[in-house]
């Protein structure tokens, strides 16, 4: 049933803050819960859509008298837009509606900036765009836009901005807000003090999500009223924003997001394309559909920030680390846009025990495309350094990088002084990656001939996967018997759709086929949060499973009074309602339903706070084989096993695939993925898929999941937790610590490209002397 | 920077009948518009998905003439003697045993680039009913998945000429394919 109760407690102090209880108390699913449809697997339920082609994706939509909308964008990474001239495309037959900053509303975006600014601040930058009958009508528009620019000084890269004579890029200078600092204990007194240190300088590049399908939405008026189909990972969250920007009320502002080809992160917030598709739309009087060109995407759409990490470690003879310091430079862009942060700093603090522990982290502008939430923003980056540093400091003092790990393994955050909601969580992981992969750290062969083989381990946390309360769901039960689960959620591509309407058949005591699970609609569903984090199932789940059971609960009761039998000697299971849990005194739910048809059954649930008392975490470990060519400097990924802690497996094909797509990002931000910009220039060289290089098929080698699956009955009461983002964050380092094993070089820049392997090769000397 | 470019001289439309999925589709189209775009925005099969548009990823392919190719590297004008099949080309009342195959062997998450994969590897079944492991990797290289489902992709190829044998099985030896396609 639900609660929701508002209070605003004061204490003397004035008033107080308004404080919402909700939730009712539900007892978790333990580990030894008979589940008849959590836990299964079961193949995704929008299967036969995405097969046949039938799914609709924003990029689908089709509406009557639909427009295509394209961008002009900023050839220049800093300049000032002296005069826009748009009269020629608009006259250009064909072309409905024109916008630039010489006539655009004057919205406010991105911190001091406006939706088409006078100053443009890296290529790619918004500065008009066009509405015509055809793609082919807009771009030639586009081309007839005459825009005079005042070139700016610019720094592209991080390098060139931390130089000191770099160009201010911003009236306070080129920091994104103040460094921020975490301290505990003395690291550097410890450090001294250490009988080991290790040191590295290491660097990541920024990688480019290149989800398939592009950002973009389109969007229509009916009257005052606006609907956006937007390829997001939040409907309300766009709709919110857009109704701001538009200065609409909320109510008259749907989105809708059915299906989508991809996010990874960067589809979090409203971009401009949601609000210029918008704009442009009620100048035409028509739909219109913007979605981003490949380029665009690449150049304007997010990145993950690029970053330099200086990193010591300082320990014990028998491991026990004592100190751990970081000082991190990260580049964001042109702006900070919001949406999940990029903690490069967190994972230092928490993955192992240790009392001395500083970072700093340092943001910086740069005249590239704002950086946004790329899969476990922060900790892929992070993890690249530590677990590397971790395996070089295992190497100096002669343990097994995972006995190491061990040694110095936290139960607990050390930031808050929380224990963590499954404190055996990563220790399970260890166990489960290494036996299963046969780790043995000691077992590559010997070297002879080009081709050298080794292994590597690395281990991760992640803050996401806890789930964002409050969101919400609804259950109504049809009169024949049949459920329809009514969310505000969003299935990204990970299969929540399915594993929420497992979460609900099982609470519902029905066959999987008898549920059916509305999500991504802003008119239909009751709010829900951004499906970032690793996030929704464990959001979403629990306000599901809570639904169901207020149903269930009314279901019951009206049993009883249908089957004269008392409500607490009922329950259902497989469709039937049973009595004291005989099969043979059952009817079936649609007995009841029909009974008292069309009156509703209809069940009401919220996902409640997460524990005060606790830190909810995800944990992963990752066992890596490769080959090096020592002659080409190709590594060769022969296979992977991993395991995490993601709280209890609603279905494991769809973890499965979680793993594997996870892993074969990590593989791309390990080996191949790079977003390169020419300073000299400030452009981006490679914002397509030719020149950027994401995994094929023939780069993943066989991927073994081994299952941890401990329900973290603290977290939630479905025991379940995130998947999606942790995968990939230790991908990167297991591969770096397996190139180490096999050659003796220790690659610090990500990715571990070619040149870079062989450049190391050649300055270790010619005959690839290995170091074991 | 000032570049002066005059408005592109109309180009007329140019009559053509594209033969899609079995049925003739006569269109006007612009000289220039790709396959894809014709697939797409003149046809409605929306099916094909338009990623890089410019031959970098295979989610736009389709069958032209029993081969796999980019429907956007191809003009629309260019394919009107052609037999041309999109991903709603494939199966009927049930499914192809390859879209049957993706989803037991769940070979996709946000399935953006699945018709590309799944006409891939309908080319390769249609000329080699029973491939090898290496044809199979060969036939989807070309189709870019961002999602990372290619462990499953070539489980899906595996299955689905599995799925393919027994029905030809089945059949009595007939080819259990359209013919032609
Ligand atoms: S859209 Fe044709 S190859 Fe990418
Ligand atoms: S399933 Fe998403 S790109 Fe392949």
């Amino acid at each position: 049933m639900a609660t929701l109760r508002v209070a605003k407690p004061h204490d003397g102090e004035g008033d107080g803050e308004v404080q919402v209880v909700e939730g009712a108390a539900m007892s978790p699913w333990g580990p030894d819960a008979a589940l008849a449809v959590v836990g299964k697997s079961h193949p995704r339920l929008e299967g036969p859509e995405k097969v046949t082609g039938r799914a609709l994706y924003a990029y689908d939509v089709r509406l009557p008298r639909q427009l295509v909308a394209r961008v002009l964008r900023s050839p220049y990474p800093h300049a000032r837009v002296v005069r826009v001239d748009t009269s020629a495309a608009a006259a250009l037959p064909g072309v409905h509606a024109v916008l630039s900053a010489e006539d655009a509303p004057e919205i406010p975006w991105y911190e001091d900036s406006r939706l088409f600014d006078r100053t443009v601040r890296f290529v790619g930058d918004e500065v008009a765009a066009v509405a015509a009958e055809s793609v082919e009508v807009a771009e030639d528009a586009l081309r007839l836009v005459r825009v005079e620019y005042e070139p700016l000084p610019f720094a592209a890269t991080l390098e060139d901005v931390l130089r000191p004579d770099a160009p201010k890029l911003r009236p306070d200078g080129n920091l994104a807000g103040e460094p921020k600092t975490y301290r505990r204990g003395d690291p550097e007194t410890a450090l001294r003090a250490a009988d080991v240190v290790v040191e590295g300088r290491y660097s990541t590049a920024s990688a480019l999500h290149n989800a398939m399908e592009p950002h973009g939405c389109t969007a229509a008026w009916e009257g005052e009223h606006l609907t956006l189909w937007d390829s997001t990972q939040s409907v309300f969250t766009v709709r919110q924003e857009v109704a701001e920007k538009l200065g609409l009320p909320e109510h008259r502002v749907r989105v809708i997001k059915q299906h989508m080809g991809g996010g990874f992160g960067a589809k979090q917030i409203a971009w401009k394309h949601d609000v210029i598709a918008a704009l442009l739309s009620r100048r035409a009087g028509r739909p219109v559909q913007l979605m981003l060109d490949r380029e665009a995407e690449n150049l304007a759409a997010g990145n993950r920030n690029p970053t330099r990490q200086h990193v010591r470690l300082g320990a014990r003879r028998d491991g026990t680390l004592t100190a751990i310091q970081a000082r991190i430079e990260q580049a964001t862009g042109a702006y900070q846009v919001g949406g999940e942060a990029s903690n490069v700093s967190g994972m230092y603090q928490t993955l192992y025990r240790c009392p001395n522990v500083a970072t700093e982290q340092v943001v910086l502008y740069t005249n590239t495309g704002p950086a946004v939430a790329f899969r476990a923003p922060g900790h892929v980056e992070a993890a690249f350094a530590l677990e590397q540093a971790m395996d070089e400091l295992a190497r100096v003092l002669g343990l097994d990088p995972l006995e190491l790990r061990r040694r110095n393994y936290a139960a607990e955050d050390q930031t808050e002084g929380k224990p963590y909601s499954l404190p055996e969580g990563l220790s399970l992981c260890y166990d489960r990656a290494a036996e299963a992969f046969g780790w043995d750290p000691a077992g590559s062969p010997a070297a002879d001939g080009p081709k050298r083989r080794g292994v590597g381990f690395a281990a991760h946390d992640w803050a996401g996967g806890s789930g964002h309360p409050p969101g919400y769901a609804w259950v109504k039960l049809n009169a024949d018997g049949t459920a329809e689960v009514v969310t505000g959620t969003q299935d990204i591509g990970t299969g929540a759709r399915t594993g929420l309407a497992q979460v609900a058949a099982e609470e519902l005591g029905l066959p999987l086929d008898r549920v059916a699970l509305h999500l991504g609609d802003t008119a239909t569903g009751p709010y829900s949060p951004v499906s970032s984090g690793s996030a929704t199932q464990a959001s979403i789940g629990p306000a599901v499973r809570a639904a169901a059971a207020d149903a269930v609960a009314q279901l019951l009761a009206a049993a009883s009074a249908t089957m004269e039998v008392a409500a607490d000697r009922l329950s259902v299971r497989g469709g039937r309602i049973l009595v004291d849990g005989d099969l043979s005194r059952a009817v079936d739910v649609a007995d009841v339903t029909q009974e008292i048809a069309p009156h509703m059954i209809r069940g009401q649930g919220e996902r409640g706070p997460n524990p005060e008392d606790r830190a909810i975490r995800t944990f992963g470990a990752q066992c890596v084989e490769v080959e090096v060519d020592t002659e080409t400097g190709e590594v060769t990924l022969l296979r992977v096993t991993t395991a995490h802690d993601c709280g209890r497996i609603v279905n494991p094909t769809l973890v499965d695939s979680q793993i594997i797509g996870g892993i074969t990002q990590g593989i791309g931000f390990a080996l191949t993925e790079e977003r390169v910009v020419d300073g000299r220039l400030g452009l981006v060289l490679n914002p397509n898929l030719e020149e950027y290089k994401v995994p094929t098929v023939a780069d993943v080698p066989p991927i073994e999941h081994a299952h941890v699956g401990v329900p973290d009955t603290v977290a939630n009461p479905t025991g379940a937790k995130g998947i999606g983002e942790p995968p990939l964050i230790p991908t990167a380092p297991a591969i770096a610590n397996a190139v180490f094993d096999a050659v003796g070089v220790r690659l610090r820049d990500a990715p571990l490209s070619r040149s870079r392997l062989l450049a190391a090769l050649a300055a270790q000397g010619t005959d690839g002397e290995v170091r074991a | 920077m000032e570049t002066t470019i005059s408005p592109p001289r109309p180009v007329p439309l140019q009559p053509v009948v594209l033969h899609v999925n079995g049925s003739d589709h006569p269109l006007l189209l612009e000289p220039r518009r790709t396959l894809l775009d014709a697939l797409r925005d003149d046809l409605g099969l929306t099916g094909t998905k338009k990623v890089c548009d410019m031959g970098n990823c295979g989610a736009c392919t389709v069958l032209v003439d029993g081969r796999a190719m980019y429907s956007c590297l191809l003009l629309a004008v260019d394919c009107a003697e052609r037999r041309v099949t999109t991903i709603e080309g494939l199966g009927g009342p049930a499914l192809d045993p390859i879209q049957e195959a993706f989803v037991a062997a769940d070979a996709y998450q946000c399935g953006f680039c699945t018709p590309g994969q799944i006409m891939s590897l309908r080319a390769l079944l249609d000329a080699h009913p029973d491939p090898s492991d290496a044809q199979i990797a060969r036939a989807v290289t070309g189709n870019l998945c961002r999602c990372g489902a290619y462990r499953n992709i070539l489980r899906a190829g595996r299955l689905a000429a599995e799925i393919e044998a027994d029905r030809r099985a089945q059949q009595g030896g007939q080819d259990g394919n359209a013919p032609g396609r």
